[in-house]
This record gives C-alpha cells, sequence and structure tokens, in this order.
C-alpha cells in the first residue's frame, strides 16, 4: 500500500531522509518512533507529498509519488492526515470543519455530509459539540474532531504525525481511544509517536529512526525486549526512565 | 471668481455674515430637495458597486500576488504600484477624458451615448480603491498559519480552492478593520466623480449653492448625507462581521 524504495531527501545541506526503504501492506499500522530531528515527521509528511521526496521511489495507494504526472490533489484525497496541532478551521463549526471536504471535492450534497458526519461525531464520542467552534473544545476534543475530519474523506490510508504531543496528559488517553479503535476496524495507519503504550498494543510493526536512517524496523514485542541498535537501546532507556538519563 | 478689472462688489449677502438668514427650507422640499435626493442616490449607487467590485477585483490581485507564477506576480504587483501611487482624480481623468480616445468610433459614440461620467467614475474608484485592499488582504493572508494550508492541501484541495475555503475567509475576517477604512475612503473619494459631471451629493449640493446661494445649507446637507453614509458603512460590515462571519465564536 505504501512503499518506499531508496528514498532520499534534502533540505538544502541536511540530509533528512536517507535511503529509506519501508513496505506497509494494506490494513498494517505501522509506528514510527525516534529522538527529535530524526526526520520522522518529514518521513510521514512524504506520503502525501506534504514534502516532496527528492531521489528514490514512493508509491503510495498505487500512485507513484515520483512521477509529475501524478494527480497529487487526488491522492491526498485517499490518505488522511492528523497534524500535531489538530489544524482545524477556526472559522468553521465542527460540523462544516467535518462536511467541507466532502461536500467540494467528493460532491456529496449536505445533507448526506451532515449525516455522515454525525456518524463520525459518534464515533469520536463528541456529536454534542456538532455546532461548536474549535477555540471552545479543549486539544483532546479538537484532536478527536481532527480525527473524523479526515475519516469523513473515506480515506484509504491514515497518517498521524505525532497527533497526542500538543495534548495535556489527560487528554491523551482519549484520543489514543480512538486511534486504537479505528486501527481495530482496519484502517492502513502509519503513526508517529512517543506514546510507546499505544506502539506495543496497537501497532503491527515499529520503525525506529535517528539521523534520517530506519535504523530498525521489527513487531513491537521484538523491538520493546530486544531492541538490536545501540541507539534504539538508549532512545527506549530515556523514554522509560527519563529520570536516570544521564545529562550529554 | 471676480473680473479683474470689475471693482470688488461682492454679492451682499456674503458680506453681510451676521445678518445671514438661514433657510433650510429649500433643502428640505421643492425641487432643491429632489436634487439632493437624487444625488444622494447616485452616491450610494456609485459607492455601492463600486465597493463590491472593489472588493471582488482586490481579492483577485491579492491571491494573484502570491501566486506561483512569476509573471502573474509581476503582473500584480505592478498594478498595485501602479494604481495606488497615482492620484485618485488623474485616473478619474484619464478614464473620462483619456480612455475612450483610444477606441473605435463606434464604441466611441456607444459609450458617449451610455451614462459614459458614471462609468469612468466607477472604473478609477473601483481600480484605486481595489489597489489597497489587495494589499490589506495579502497581510491578512500572511498572517494565517501556514499550517491552515497544509490542513487544506492534505484534505486534497487545490491551491486555490484552498484560498477559496479556507484560507481567504479567515484573512478576510482579520481584514476586516481596514477594509472598513477602504469602504470609507471610497465612499467620500465618491464625490472627486463631481469633477466629470456626475450628478452625485456634492455636484448637487454645488448646484443648489450655485441656484440659491444657500452654500452653508446645501453643503450642510452633503456633510451629514457622508457622515451617515459613513456610518452606515460601518454598522453594516460589523453586523455582517457578528451575524453572519460569528468572529467572537471563531477567536
Amino acid at each position: 500500500m505504501i512503499v518506499f524504495k531508496g528514498v532520499h531527501k534534502w533540505f538544502k545541506n541536511l540530509h533528512v531522509l536517507n535511503d529509506i526503504n519501508l513496505h506497509v501492506t494494506p490494513g498494517e499500522v505501522l509506528v514510527v518512533c525516534g529522538p527529535s530531528g530524526s526526520g520522522k515527521s518529514t518521513l510521514i509528511r512524504t506520503i502525501n507529498q506534504l514534502e516532496p521526496i527528492n531521489e528514490g521511489s514512493l508509491i503510495v495507494d498505487g500512485m507513484d509519488l515520483s512521477d509529475k504526472k501524478t494527480n497529487i490533489n487526488k491522492l491526498r484525497a485517499e490518505v488522511g492526515f492528523v497534524f500535531q496541532q489538530f489544524n482545524l478551521y477556526p472559522h468553521l463549526s465542527v460540523i462544516s470543519n467535518i462536511t467541507l471536504a466532502p461536500t467540494k471535492i467528493r460532491s456529496l450534497s449536505k445533507k448526506e455530509a451532515e449525516e455522515q458526519a454525525m456518524v463520525l461525531l459518534n464515533r469520536v464520542g463528541l456529536a454534542e459539540k456538532r455546532d461548536a467552534y474549535p477555540a471552545q473544545l479543549s486539544g483532546g476534543q479538537q484532536q478527536r474532531v481532527a480525527i473524523a475530519r479526515a475519516l469523513a474523506m473515506k480515506p484509504r490510508i491514515m497518517l498521524f504525525d505525532e497527533p497526542t504531543s500538543a495534548l495535556d496528559p489527560e487528554m491523551i488517553g482519549e484520543v489514543l481511544a480512538v486511534m486504537k479503535d479505528l486501527a481495530l476496524s482496519g484502517m492502513t495507519m502509519v503513526v508517529v509517536t512517543h506514546e510507546m503504550g499505544f506502539a506495543r498494543e496497537v501497532a503491527h510493526r515499529v520503525a525506529f529512526m535517528a539521523d534520517g536512517v530506519v535504523l530498525e524496523e521489527a513487531p513491537p514485542e521484538e523491538f520493546f525486549l530486544r531492541p538490536q541498535h545501540e541507539r534504539a537501546q538508549q532512545f527506549l532507556r530515556q523514554l522509560l526512565t527519563p529520570m536516570q538519563s544521564e545529562c550529554p | 471668481m471676480r473680473g479683474a478689472f470689475s471693482p470688488p462688489t461682492p454679492p451682499k449677502k456674503a458680506f453681510r455674515v451676521l445678518n445671514y438668514t438661514f433657510d433650510w427650507s429649500i433643502i428640505i422640499s421643492g425641487k432643491y430637495f429632489d436634487w439632493l435626493v437624487s444625488g444622494l442616490v447616485t452616491t450610494l449607487k456609485l459607492s455601492a458597486i463600486s465597493i463590491v467590485l472593489a472588493f471582488i477585483l482586490g481579492l483577485i490581485i491579492a491571491v494573484m500576488r502570491m501566486a506561483h507564477s512569476r509573471p502573474v506576480r509581476w503582473f500584480a504587483h505592478a498594478y498595485l504600484e501602479f494604481f495606488r501611487n497615482t492620484p485618485l482624480l488623474v485616473q478619474i481623468f484619464f478614464w473620462y477624458f483619456g480612455s475612450y480616445k483610444i477606441l473605435p468610433t463606434a464604441v466611441n459614440d456607444w459609450l458617449v451615448s451610455t451614462n459614459f461620467e458614471f462609468a469612468a467614475a466607477a472604473i478609477a474608484l473601483t481600480i484605486y480603491t481595489s489597489a489597497f485592499i489587495a494589499e490589506d488582504i495579502r497581510s491578512g493572508v500572511l498572517s494565517i498559519p501556514k499550517e491552515q494550508m497544509e490542513a487544506a492541501r492534505s484534505a486534497g484541495f487545490s491551491y486555490l480552492r484552498s484560498m477559496q475555503y479556507i484560507i481567504l475567509p479567515q484573512a478576510v475576517r482579520i481584514t476586516i478593520p481596514p477594509l472598513v477604512n477602504q469602504f470609507l475612503n471610497l465612499a467620500k473619494n465618491s464625490s472627486l466623480a463631481m469633477t466629470i459631471g456626475v450628478m452625485e451629493m456634492t455636484y448637487q449640493a454645488r448646484q443648489v449653492e450655485s441656484y440659491t446661494f444657500k452654500g452653508f445649507e446645501a453643503f450642510t446637507a452633503a456633510t451629514v448625507v457622508y457622515l451617515l453614509l459613513s456610518i452606515a458603512i460601518t454598522a453594516l460590515v460589523n453586523v455582517y462581521n457578528e451575524k453572519v462571519l460569528n468572529v467572537h465564536k471563531a477567536t
């Protein structure tokens, strides 16, 4: 479903993605983790071409992203993206946030789109917020609306770029619950996250990145119990016992 | 102006300020009242048409100013600099006295048979004001976080559709205070149209003054009309802001 083959990307002289080879099969949940600056956000953003790649080939849902003729808007309509900062449209109510793209891009009628939006709002537990504006919601609620907004396009792939990193601790759970529910329904997902509990429980595979390279790729039980690479061991140590890690 | 050779014998009333008798009756009824009302109607029409067109044109120029294509950007930039850095009166004269001269005779005749003064004034006001509006809107767009564009693009919207549905609606909300200023300027600038014979408010007030020597009354009427017009524009935009755009909820 998503195939990276020898993908490279540079920001000026900075080699942010170095020979990425990854394969995500339909229905699979891939968690990408790694220290900050490792290129994991860039990686997930290449999948819907928010960041274009410089070298190699990237095929998403049968569409070749290195081919100039690929209709990028069509691809993006099939790929849902959830941002760290939610990025809801602040001038629109919750329901309009969700129905905008389906009515304008999928040409659904307003009624159909609203019915579908209410199903999704029920699913993320926010049906009563349909007429609220984003500024009136908590971070966790905004992120759940953002997930509903992405799902309204009936995407074949969902991408999550650190969806809980901007949330207060007590709101992380509600968002992860929605994502877990989505994973169990068979959605193909790529998730950049530091939530190792989520990775352990929901992911089929974990990819560990550092300095633009995928250093390790393994099922979660293997990755968490027996990390092979030294950087991965160090990363996990820091995550699990942050107080004991040495100062640089 | 008095002739240079005749001794200065101004109309008596102009000198006898203290004995000036106010006569408001002439401007609140009768022929002169009708003139003033027709002037008001023309001013309203001219302002309303020009405001709507200037806003639309300003939006288009603002988007062109931020386009990916370099020639489009340059065109918009040249347009802006040209029209906001030349006097409005010169632009009005250009459209009225200049533009039709280079057109074919047939078009020319047709233009003269229509209300060409009004059209020339509307064109000049629209283009002049659109340059300012475009810059206001552009600064509004630049203040929208780039993540909004990313969110729109990642949903599958093209660049222009993202602008249309997500970026511009937010930018216009932010831009409303400076936009109101532009609308007010336009409404007041419409008085310059009298110089090419558009029979708008100022023209009619001047006319009433010429016929009656009641300059104080006539221009008091014009002043009050412009004042009310400006207040009405401000109030309309504020109501639209509150009721339609829900600005208070979305911030």
